[in-house]
């Protein structure tokens, strides 16, 4: 199948020689694949860009798990912000906020729009309805952003693993905190190459990281893991923006990412037979769930 | 290149919590019933890898009764699948095995009633995308990216050519093509992707072609 770009190498020399930005680029790459219009595309953006929306404000306003074992965290720390303490600066928390309101909707079963997955879904839109405060972007600079992680997770998803199970979470919330950055870099004004380098010192960071889920379920580390996506891709777009590159290449990194899955044990890949799901406490969660047959609450336990 | 649209990177609108395991779970359930061409009276689901072990807590089970009710990946009735199937008349089984297959997220779904029965597996590959890896025995591989007609004929010179022929008569054009037997003269099948949806008509004209016993498809 022909496309424009199959690596970050050819993508960002692509964007250069004709002087697109990224998210230009995957448009035009959707437009010669599926052969809609522009407009059809345009659009099936913006209706998921409303799911994201609406997902995070069902979020901050408090929701709970069918086991109680999530929710109502993005709400502690929006009012958190508001005391106006925080330490880390308010637009960093509010990312975290926004990231944690998705996931915490995302566990309790409801509507929300995967980016690249559910569990990792809370990254892309918690840092872009953060930085929007800042740099007031357009409704169409808005679905770009997604269209300029779209492009990154392209590459991944194409040349690694965005599965948990196949490559554990960094393939997850590694994957979209790193897209994540490459947006925040391109709404930011950045340069496409400024964007593969935030991609990059975002994914270094998350090298690594396993898929250990608490009794199976998309809960714990899940929601609190989306909101050290969103702070680390934060981070790492301003170093990027402030001129800092990465040693080693975007796609070496991605390449580097996809080893370090497959030698991965499958305990540590969405099993929950290894890191916080077996520890005494991760494993005596899962009793008190699952102990009649059925999924239960724990909160008679708390 | 398994993933060739951004929306499968950026999408889909689901209800959560995990697009592997409930939106993915939900697409294979409705590409089985799909491939059935109905709704089964029963169910027999076997959960491999990383779906027996976690399906309970990832709502795969729900999810993949709520495909095979024909609901979408979005549909708020996947929480309620089995009242559902219970209201539908469809029994069902979950059956997590131990047994180890290549891709970590796989569930084989046997769907039967009293006109038939079919097996259908099918793996979830991540961000919610997934492939049909298995028909009644067969092995194949099919991401129901593209609208697919399957057909399974006895192993006879001329039946490929006759199944060909039908789709150009009714100007479908055939993107890929696999042909595969179990043994030679014996069972045989063919998977044809298409560049358009296929009208029923035209199913019903391939299935009076002599020695094809099935016809399936997959829209998108």
């Amino acid at each position: 199948m022909d496309v424009l770009f199959q690596n970050v190498r050819e993508l960002v020399a692509l964007a250069e020689k004709e002087n697109k930005h990224i998210s230009e680029l995957m448009i035009e790459q959707e437009i010669m694949i599926s052969g809609r219009s522009r407009e059809a595309i345009m659009e099936q953006m913006d209706r998921n860009l409303t799911v994201m929306e609406e997902a995070i404000e069902r979020g901050l306003k408090g929701v709970q798990s069918v086991t109680g074992l999530t929710g109502g965290d993005a709400v502690l720390i929006q009012n958190y912000i508001a005391s106006g303490n925080s330490l880390s600066g308010e637009l960093l928390l509010d990312a975290v906020s926004k990231a944690v309101a998705t996931n915490e909707v995302n566990a309790a079963m409801g509507t929300i729009c995967a980016t690249p997955t559910a569990g990792s879904a809370g990254v892309v839109p918690g840092t872009l309805f953060a930085v929007k405060n800042k740099l007031n972007p357009t409704r169409e600079q808005m679905i770009r952003y997604l269209f300029t992680s779209g492009a990154f997770g392209f590459v991944v998803a194409n040349n690694a693993s965005i599965s948990g199970a196949a490559g554990g979470c960094q393939a997850e919330v590694g994957s979209a905190a790193a897209m994540a950055a490459a947006a925040i870099v391109e709404m930011a004004g950045g340069t496409p190459q400024q964007c593969a380098e935030g991609f990059a010192i975002t994914l270094k960071n998350m090298l690594g990281l396993v898929c250990d889920p608490v009794a199976g379920l998309v809960e714990v580390p899940c929601v609190k893991r989306n909101a050290m996506g969103a702070a680390n891709a934060l981070v790492a777009a301003d170093m990027a923006l402030a001129g800092v590159t990465s040693r080693i290449p975007c796609d070496e990194v991605i390449g580097a990412m996809y080893r370090i899955g497959q030698s991965m044990s499958p305990n540590l890949k969405e099993t929950a037979r290894g890191g916080l799901a077996a520890t005494p406490t991760g494993k005596a969660i899962s009793k008190a769930i699952f102990d009649n047959g059925g999924l239960q609450s724990i909160k008679s336990l708390q | 290149m398994k993933f060739t649209s951004v929306f499968d990177i950026i999408g889909p609108v689901m209800i959560g919590p995990s697009s592997s395991h409930t939106a993915g779970a939900a697409r294979i359930g409705r590409v089985a019933r799909d491939l059935f061409g109905r709704q089964p009276k029963q169910v027999k689901i076997h959960l491999y890898g990383s779906f027996a072990e976690t399906y309970r807590g990832h709502g795969t089970d729900v999810a993949i009764i709520g495909g095979l009710l024909n609901y979408d990946t979005y549909d708020e009735r996947i929480k309620t699948a089995f009242e559902d199937a219970a209201a539908a008349e469809m029994e069902f089984e979950f059956i997590p095995e131990e047994a180890h297959k290549e891709h970590p997220n796989t569930a084989r779904i046997v769907m039967s009633d009293d006109d038939g029965e079919m097996s259908v597996e099918g793996i979830s590959i991540g961000g919610g995308k997934i492939e049909v890896s298995e028909v009644n025995g067969f092995k194949l591989r099919l991401t129901g990216g593209m609208p697919a007609i399957l057909v399974v004929h006895n192993d006879r010179t001329g039946c490929i050519a006759n199944v060909a022929n039908c789709l150009a008569m009714h100007n479908v054009n055939i993107g890929h093509m696999e042909v595969s037997r179990i043994e030679r003269g014996h069972t045989a099948l063919m998977v044809i992707e298409v560049d358009q949806n296929i009208e029923d008509r035209v199913l019903d004209q391939i299935s009076y072609i002599p020695h094809i016993t099935k016809v399936s498809k997959i829209n998108n």
